[in-house]
């Protein structure tokens, strides 16, 4: 008896695939760059289904990932070549929606905006919008503990799942609720990148769709310009729903892409929208308006409907993949910097570009100073693939001198997991790995993502001292 | 399949919700990221296993993928390369090849598919029996819809009024069949627009059916182009989308001969609404007090991008009221051959249609293509839904230009 024979017992033929050619499409998710065919696929319909695939791991020994929609940015679906892959996407119903209590409760497998869609039309919105949610699952979002622009405002999905039903490593259905007493589970399986097990139903925070809401579009000069205009905004106490930042060869794919008509001479465009009652949102309007003027704004377009809207959240949202438009391969970067650290970072960035002949194109959540900067190469040219991975790093480095960190929202993933000990001490880490160790004593849970060095369960963490000093 | 094409891919997923196999099925595989990863390995040299052709058979060429992908990835080059690969590559079974060549025996051939059409009652009758021969035979009766009277078109219908263009008119091959009433619309709107309309006589088939199934249309094309290079004529308006696709890619389908990719890029191919919308309305539009719901054609859509002149013209028209059909970039399953050849998805998706379209509550279905309109009716009969009216675009602007006041 194999773990096959188990899986085999447990589907139909249609739902457990093992074609080599078939396994291989799901080698990577939105990072190209590391892949592995799984040793086999199987997709659930059921939290049942999830279970016995999990249970059945346990007890051949098998290690198995989670995969959602296959977006994530860091590698955290990241197959193994020895485990079971278990795909949500067909776990995509809305079980419930309950108006009156406002939330809202789904599987795994339906995308974010699916949950806005369903709700829409009676007034209300499932708030963290990633850039990626007509495709990404409620599931990976909870995994990646996901953001998106509007989490300036209202926080990340952290603060919108009020519950799980979780299938944990030894294959047991276990409920998990805010309002459960004692730890909070609730927050520690919210960004725990698969490793806690898999999110089989999510309860999630449904939001009243703001009385107005009004998108700005303003363009700078150059990327400081901009950059202190947010600080501005920003210290004059005003909370904007979002504030995104694009520098010029951000504006420039987006442009390419989907003709999102930003000013095409600018250095830096702004976005920033505002929401709440409609006095409060038009008097910060005229605020924001001065000032941008006031820091060298040159032109500013307030959108007059909500097909205006889209179009200038439109040129912002693809603005990741429209990169592809302008250069052959790229890497999306997440990291975070104190705001007030914002243009030192920059130059930062710019003094990496001069210095390796590499291009960096920047998009930021610059309301909570979450940096994406786009490394772009060539990847049929020698060495530039190698550079640019160097770049890449070193600006990590960069937003860790200044007080930032690794991720802001796509995760640690196998991408980052290296990372981890130059932000974190050994001390901190062996803690982590033993929050993990208590749900995953086997280790069969993505093995090998978010630490650096996987430990087996059953050894004591070396617990030392661990100075800043030595994170560098 | 051209590996600088396939490269434009970055993996980000975007294409998937409108993709409607993953939609049905929620598999990688048969996703648009999945199957450009399956050319990918093919490129690599891993075989054309029946796996592998059977996820690109699957993809039903609908091109929501296109418009929903930021990099600009041309998927739909991809998959017309693909498919001539599939067809050399892989050996299909004997029932299935017997019934692919009685298909393309028979549609692109104006002529026999009019001989057939005594038939195409007894055909609905036959259906459940010639579904358990081959599950095409079944689709293609089921399909079929009941007969019309045809009479030819006249060879030109001259401008009303101040004559403002030439234009040359196909008639397609199952809009010719079966909906002969869309083409005397077509021709009368454009007529009292002010255009001169030529109508070639002995059309043959603009090769839409081969060019999306991977075979050969460049005999097809050529054809075309001679017949309204002889009319005189250098822009063909086009009332069919699957047709008006295949025409707009001619100089990519005559490539490698630099005299006919010459003629083809001569040649100037509009669909209806975007020509009457370049165009500019002259004639009155009268009143039409209807609620109608808007059927978005893939290839109007997705392969040509014609989205907002549709809605445009029926928009102007006094007292009608346009409504969306939510999941509105989600193909209704005819693409072309598809119905045929892949009936299983294809009836899901139709249903799927057919139950968005009777939510908008609308008096009648506003269809471009006669496949979808064949495809979504049928969905309609098969689920005992009330049949809906459908008509054309042309049907509608016919009524409203000609003051009739309602359509049937
Ligand atoms: C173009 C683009 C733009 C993006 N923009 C943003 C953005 O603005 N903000 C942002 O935060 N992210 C963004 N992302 C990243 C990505 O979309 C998110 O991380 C998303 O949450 C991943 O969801 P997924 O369904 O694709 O998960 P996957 O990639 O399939 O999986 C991600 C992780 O979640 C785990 N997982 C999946 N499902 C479950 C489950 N049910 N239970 C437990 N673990 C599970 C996997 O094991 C893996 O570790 C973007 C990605 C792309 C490609
Ligand atoms: S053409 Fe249509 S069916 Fe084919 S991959 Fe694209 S979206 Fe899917
Ligand atoms: S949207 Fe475009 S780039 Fe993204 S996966 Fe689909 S085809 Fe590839």
């Amino acid at each position: 008896m194999t773990v096959f024979d188990r899986l085999e017992a447990i589907f139909p033929p249609d739902r457990v695939i093992t074609d080599p050619v078939r396994l291989r499409t799901y080698e990577c998710d939105g990072l190209t760059y590391h892949r592995a065919t799984p040793m086999v696929v199987v997709l659930p319909e059921t939290a049942a289904e999830v279970a016995a695939v999990v249970k059945a791991c346990a007890e051949f020994g098998v290690p198995f990932v989670a995969r959602g929609s296959g977006t994530g940015l860091s590698g955290g679906a990241l197959p193994r070549s020895d485990g079971v892959l278990i795909v949500t996407s067909r776990m995509r119903r809305i079980l419930s929606v309950d108006l009156d209590r406002r939330q809202a409760v789904v599987e795994p497998g339906v995308t974010n905006l699916a949950i806005t869609e369903a709700v829409r039309d009676q007034g209300y919105y499932y708030a963290p919008d990633p850039s990626s949610q007509q495709i990404c699952s409620i599931g990976g979002n909870v995994a990646e503990n996901s953001g998106g622009a509007h989490c300036l405002k209202y926080g990340f999905t952290v603060n919108h799942v009020q519950a799980l039903e979780i299938v944990t490593p030894d294959g047991e259905i276990v409920e998990i609720s805010e309002d459960d007493f004692g730890y909070d589970l609730l927050g520690a399986f919210v960004g725990s990148e698969g490793t806690l097990g898999i999110a089989t139903k999510i309860t999630v925070r449904l939001m009243r769709a703001p009385e107005a809401v009004t998108t700005l579009l303003a363009a700078f000069e150059t990327i400081e310009a901009g950059g202190q205009a947010v600080s501005s905004i920003v210290g004059a106490g005003i909370l904007p729903a979002a504030i995104e930042m694009m520098d010029a060869l951000a504006i420039e794919a987006a442009e390419a892409a989907v003709s999102c008509g930003y000013p095409a001479d600018a250095g830096a465009v702004l976005i920033v929208e505002l929401d709440g009652p409609t006095p409060d949102v038009e008097s910060q309007l005229a605020e924001v308006i001065a000032i941008c003027v006031a820091t060298g704004s040159f032109e500013q377009r307030v959108a007059a409907s909500a097909e205006e809207r889209a179009k200038i959240w439109k040129g912002r949202k693809s603005a990741f993949a429209a990169v592809g438009r302008i250069s052959p391969a790229y890497i999306v970067q997440d990291g975070v910097v104190p705001r007030t650290c914002l243009g030192e970072v920059l130059a930062g960035i710019d003094a990496l570009q001069t210095e390796f002949g590499i291009r960096v194109a920047n998009v930021f959540h610059a309301g909570d100073g979450n940096l994406h900067p786009l490394v772009l190469f060539d990847d049929t040219a020698p060495g530039e693939g190698e550079r640019a991975e160097v770049v890449s790093g070193r600006i990590l480095d960069l937003c860790i001198l200044h007080g930032g960190s690794i991720t802001g929202e796509h995760g640690v993933g196998v991408d980052k997991a290296r990372y981890m000990p130059r932000m974190f001490t050994d001390a901190d880490l062996d803690t982590m790995q033993r929050v993990r160790c208590a749900f995953d004593p086997g280790g069969r849970s993505n093995p090998g993502k978010v630490f650096p060095t996987p430990r087996l369960c059953g050894e004591v963490p070396r617990v030392r001292k661990g100075s800043p000093g030595e994170i560098f | 399949m051209d590996p600088e094409l396939i490269k434009d891919c970055v993996h980000c997923g975007f294409c998937l919700p409108t993709c409607p196999t993953y939609v049905l099925w929620g598999e990688e595989m048969d996703s648009p990221r999945g199957r450009i990863h399956l050319m990918a390995q093919h490129n690599e040299g891993v075989p054309m296993s029946p796996e592998m052709a059977g996820h690109f058979d699957a993809c039903l060429g609908c091109m929501a993928c296109v418009t929903a992908c930021p990099s600009g990835v041309q998927y739909d080059r991809l998959i017309e390369h693909t498919r001539p690969v599939v067809e050399r590559e892989h050996t299909r079974e004997p029932r299935d090849r017997a019934v692919r060549a009685l298909v393309f025996a028979l549609f692109p051939y104006p002529r026999r598919l009019r001989l057939v059409k005594p038939f195409t009652r007894l055909n609905r009758r036959l259906a459940p029996f010639l579904e358990r021969v081959h599950p095409t035979l079944g689709a293609l009766a089921e399909l079929t819809p009941p007969r019309s009277r045809t009479r030819p078109l006249p060879a030109l219908v001259r401008a009303r009024g101040r004559r403002r263009a030439r234009v040359g008119l196909l008639t397609g091959c199952v809009q010719g069949a079966f909906f002969p009433d869309v083409n005397r619309a077509t021709a009368r709107v454009l007529a009292l627009e002010g255009c001169d309309v030529v109508i070639p006589r002995g059309q043959g088939c603009c090769g839409a059916l081969s060019l999306h199934s991977g075979y050969d249309a460049r005999t097809f094309a050529k054809k075309t182009i001679a017949t309204f290079e002889k009319a005189g004529v250098d822009t063909v308006v086009v009332n069919a989308a699957g047709c008006g696709s295949s025409m707009k890619d001619y100089a990519d389908v005559l490539a490698d001969d630099p005299d006919w990719r010459l003629r083809a890029s001569r040649l100037k191919v509009r669909d209806l609404a975007e020509y009457l919308v370049e165009l500019g309305p002259v004639a009155e539009r009268h009143p039409l007090p209807l609620t109608v719901a808007y059927h978005d054609a893939c290839h109007l859509a997705h392969a040509q991008g014609v989205r907002a002149q549709p809605r445009e013209l029926l928009g102007e028209i006094p007292d009608l009221k346009v409504r969306e059909i939510s999941e509105s970039a989600i193909c209704c399953g005819s693409a072309g051959t598809y119905n045929l050849f892949q009936p299983a998805p294809a009836r899901e998706l139709g249903e799927r249609k057919a139950v968005r379209v009777e939510e908008t509550g609308a008096d009648l279905l506003v269809s471009a293509n006669p496949g979808c309109t064949m495809q979504i009716t049928t969905a309609m009969r098969r689920l005992g839904r009330p049949p809906i009216p459908v008509a054309h675009t042309a049907q509608v602007l016919d009524a409203s230009l000609r003051g009739l006041g309602t359509v049937r």
